[in-house]
């Protein structure tokens, strides 16, 4: 099934420990995006796969593979990196595009334009 | 000598990310990626962004200790709100805070650190009122968060940025 | 014995990554807004990452990291154009 045999067992328990760890972190944010009411309420469920449930994966990752080739392998930074800076901006643009609408249709759950929005009026509704 | 190196931290990252994806640090890699990163920093001064100064390192570590920290401990809040047995979210609400910070690096990365914590969400900053509007997951108390933003995150920002 | 144990975790890993996978696609897929399926493709795309780097640990191969990193780069583009064509207006609904 796998070739992991020459792996220590300290290594193969602690790249187990991480990667079960960040798996069932990702699984409790994605039962989140089904069971929350609102989508606003719904929009903090994904974080929690993009930080603790990828920092435990790509910790395990490095780790399974820096034992394994016994040498530094970091390029798993990288993604971590990349998704910090980038998951931020898609959900930020995603809030703000929903309140936008949301706020076309009339909707009574979302604040007023003047609290606080430099988003355009709405031309033609 | 800034004609050739208009951003000299923005080159030294990316040099050391483009190491760091091919794992080498033979010469010809080195050589490859420092005319890359030079170039990058050429095409980043076209844009004219303003320049961030960061005034105090240590400050800067700090914060990204807290903030690790506090991720750490909101993702096992809002773990522990969406496997909560009756009707998860039912206290989400917005909120506005007002904040005293001017610079727009530091407000870049106060909303970055907001949206990356799970049960927080930057909604939008009005810079006429520098009133910030954000989504809170488990919204109880407002004091709390108020302090919380304020308190650990802002007042480090504006230490490093202005 | 690690080998059997660090075989099963990831492959019960796996299993827990596609149930994750079968929530987003339920909010994919039934919606109720736009906005909502918009998320539910977000975090599908996050998921298969992680997916992808669980199975390069299973197979002892490198190569699924840069498959990781390219799915990271295009999901990132297209939440992106999509949430700023959300932003024009009434075009979807």
């Amino acid at each position: 099934m796998s070739t992991t045999g020459e792996l220590p067992v300290w290594a193969a328990l602690l790249t187990a420990f991480l990667v079960l760890t960040g798996a069932g972190v990702t699984l409790i944010g994605s039962i989140g995006l089904v069971r929350l009411g609102s989508f606003y309420a719904r929009v903090h469920a994904p974080t929690l796969g993009t930080t603790l449930g990828m920092a435990c994966i790509l910790m395990g990752s490095a780790l399974f593979f820096s034992v394994l080739e016994a040498r530094p392998v970091t390029h798993e930074i990288l993604i971590a990196i990349f998704v910090t800076l980038t998951t931020p901006v898609t959900l930020l643009l995603l809030v703000r595009a929903a309140l936008y609408r949301d706020r076309i249709a009339g909707s009574t759950d979302v604040p007023p334009a003047d609290a606080g929005d430099g988003s355009p009026p709405p031309e033609n509704g | 000598m800034s004609w050739l190196l208009p951003f000299p931290l923005l080159s030294a990252v990316l040099l050391l990310l483009w190491l760091l994806l091919n794992q080498s640090i033979s010469p010809g890699h080195l050589v490859l990626g420092s005319v890359l990163s030079i170039v990058a920093s050429w095409a980043m001064a076209a844009l004219r962004p303003g320049k961030p100064g960061i005034r105090r390192p240590m400050a800067a570590l700090h914060l990204m200790a807290v903030v690790l920290i506090d991720i750490f401990r909101s993702n096992i809040a809002v773990g522990r709100i969406i496997v909560h047995p009756q009707e998860p979210g039912a206290n989400a609400g917005f909120m506005t805070i007002p904040l005293d910070m001017r610079s727009r690096h530091g407000l870049a990365v106060l909303s970055i650190i907001i949206t990356s914590t799970p049960g927080t969400i930057w909604v939008n900053y009005d810079p006429a009122k520098s009133v910030l509007l954000l989504h809170v997951l488990d919204l109880v108390d407002k004091t709390v968060w108020i302090r919380t933003i304020k308190g650990r995150y802002e007042r480090l920002l504006m230490e490093i940025f202005e | 014995m690690s080998a059997p144990v660090l075989a099963w975790s990831i492959l019960a890993a796996q299993v827990m990554l596609g149930l994750a996978m079968c929530c987003a696609t339920y909010r994919l897929v039934f919606g109720p807004r736009a906005q909502d399926r918009i998320l539910g493709m977000e975090a599908l795309y996050v998921i298969a990452m992680l997916m992808l780097l669980t199975f390069g640990i299973r197979v002892s191969d490198r190569l699924y990291f840069e498959a990781a990193l390219i799915i990271g780069l295009v999901g990132f583009v297209a939440t992106v154009a999509l949430a700023k064509f959300l932003m024009r207006g009434e075009v979807i609904e």
